[in-house]
């Protein structure tokens, strides 16, 4: 491999977006900006991502790429091959194998255990964005804890809907400091967040952002007291494995209304396959 | 007895324009403190200097905190001034769209002080929302609409409402009337008037509407070009003008 630098970027931009990462593992939740580099691939694809992963990876890695849980969609295929030609690293599908998992909008369902890191592909890291849009206003707010706002959402979700209807990038707090967007992962996913042993990672590309969390790291999701949290998912068993404890997409197989749900952790529902669990609509 | 805003030589210049000049005053709990003059005159300026949106050249601003008694604003750490500022203040905007959210509810306007400062059970925020939108006479069963479609009267009401909620002991208005038609200036006037004795709130007033200071306000300071040209009780301002420009003022208002 001599056409590229080891994992794309040169030395000096990996030296500099490691900086962010060591940053942003010493301050948990707190956004740290880096001069994001243009990628050899479209903002919203993972370019932050990528580059988090750039940084990370060292030739002994395996490397392990999710797209909203699945190992086999265009944009973890496509990072997969990306790094498996610039790096030359070994590439796997199952997850207790890999020792970096780049991932969008899902944590797998199989506990991450220490010495793996989990880089997120993030599209907004401000939480905030959407209630404030002046970026020089919601730093203030970051740096002097003004997160009252962050409840008027949640407010508003129960004032229109009955209950709080965020589903996705909920909101969380980490180490009672800084209130985080956890990127667009469904709220299923966010009692994970918090205590666990591998290493969070999150790049934003074109916000030009990165942030972290160290391992065992205490992460709350926001709620109200009679409103309290809680992490939904499709009340199914998944019809390929039968796993009730897994999140589940849900696919529509005809146009006579026939749906069916699977897992969305597509390694997950494998492995469990081949340990001989059925769900109701394996062949 | 102490003041609870010592106003003490503020003066804040715009290059080598002045914005206002050497301006004190005491004001005292449960006054009510008017502010008039011509446009251009310095009354914004001063009234943003005192609420912390400005900082002025000179001067000092104590208030009278509940935790440590007199303390010098200017001087305070920002988090403590903001903090001031969602809890024994409120500031009442000229434009209601300046003071609230108007992509957000009006009771989740409302609720935001009250979430600002640790409220975290909905039922109890919902609960003081719909209280504080009787007590401004918006029907409770808008409690889930937005401010766009309110009535620039309702707005300014609603404004009021989401300042008063944490019951600050200060506030300050810019023009609470201003842009509003007369028969619903006179309601809104009406229904502060009852909010300030009720609640024993302080009140700093800037308008140029003699008829407001008129009800609302027990002392009155006239400006003009950045200085206080004249203070006093307000009756006695108005009712015998010593000042060349009072006079002026006060001959002004037309008499229907």
């Amino acid at each position: 491999m001599t056409d590229y630098n080891f994992a794309y970027l040169d030395e000096q931009t990996k030296r500099m977006i490691r900086r962010a990462i060591l940053k942003g593992l010493a301050i948990p939740g707190y956004q740290v900006p880096f001069a994001s580099r243009e990628m050899p691939m479209p903002y919203g694809w993972g370019t932050g991502g990528v580059q988090v992963s750039a940084a990370v990876l060292t030739p002994e890695d395996t490397f392990k790429v999710i797209d909203q849980g699945a190992d086999d969609t265009t944009n973890a295929v496509s990072i997969r091959t990306f790094f498996e030609r610039t790096a030359g690293v070994e590439t796997t599908t199952t997850t207790c194998d890999a020792s970096v998992i780049q991932t969008r909008h899902r944590i797998p369902e199989e506990p991450l255990s220490e010495g793996q890191i989990l880089v997120y592909q993030v599209p907004i890291p401000e939480p905030l964005r959407f209630l404030e849009p002046r970026e020089s206003e919601t730093r203030k707010m970051h740096s002097l804890e003004e997160y009252g706002l962050m409840h008027v959402k949640l407010y508003e979700d129960i004032s229109r809907h009955g209950h709080i209807a965020t589903s996705y990038a909920y909101p969380v707090k980490v180490e009672g400091r800084y209130v985080m967007d956890p990127s667009p992962i469904p709220k299923f996913d966010n009692p994970k967040l918090g205590d666990m042993a591998a290493i969070q990672l999150f790049g934003a590309g074109r916000e030009q952002r990165i942030y972290a969390l160290p391992p065992y790291t205490q992460v709350v999701s926001l709620d109200f007291e009679d409103h309290p949290f809680e992490a939904s998912k499709a009340d199914h068993p998944c019809g390929m494995c039968g796993a009730i404890d897994s999140y589940l997409d849900e696919l529509i197989i005809d146009d006579t209304g026939g749906r069916m749900f699977v897992c969305s952790d597509t390694d997950f529902c494998e492995a469990r396959q081949l340990a001989g669990h059925k769900g109701k609509d394996a062949a | 007895m102490t003041p609870l805003l010592s106003v003490q030589g503020i003066s804040k210049r715009y290059g080598i324009h002045i914005g206002c000049a050497d301006v004190s005053f005491d004001l005292y709990p449960g006054e009510v403190m008017g502010i008039v003059g011509e446009s251009g005159s310095g009354k914004s300026t001063l009234l943003n200097c005192l609420a912390g949106h400005l900082a002025p050249d000179e001067g000092q601003v104590i208030f009278d905190t509940r935790a440590d008694g007199p303390r010098d604003t200017l001087t305070m750490s920002e988090p403590e001034r903001r903090m001031l500022g969602r809890t024994d203040w409120a500031f009442v905007h000229q434009h209601a769209r300046d003071g609230l959210r108007m992509g957000v509810s009006a009771g989740g306007n409302v609720g935001e002080r009250l979430m600002a400062v640790g409220e975290r059970h909905y039922g109890n925020i919902r609960n003081k929302a719909t209280d504080w939108l009787g007590r401004v006479e918006i029907d409770a069963a808008r409690v889930d609409d937005r401010p766009t479609t309110f009535s620039g009267g309702m707005q300014q009401r609603l404004q009021i409402a989401r300042n008063l909620v944490t019951g600050p002991r200060l506030v300050f208005m810019d023009e609470p009337t201003g842009g509003l038609d007369v028969s619903v200036q006179a309601r809104l006037l009406d229904l502060l008037r009852g909010l300030v004795r009720d609640m024993g709130l302080s009140a700093i007033i800037v308008t140029h509407d003699l008829a407001v200071v008129r009800l609302l306000a027990d002392r009155l300071m006239v400006m003009k070009s950045g200085h206080v040209v004249e203070a006093g009780l307000t009756d006695q301002v108005l009712d015998d003008p010593q000042h060349a420009y009072s006079q002026l003022l006060v001959s002004s208002v037309l008499q229907v």
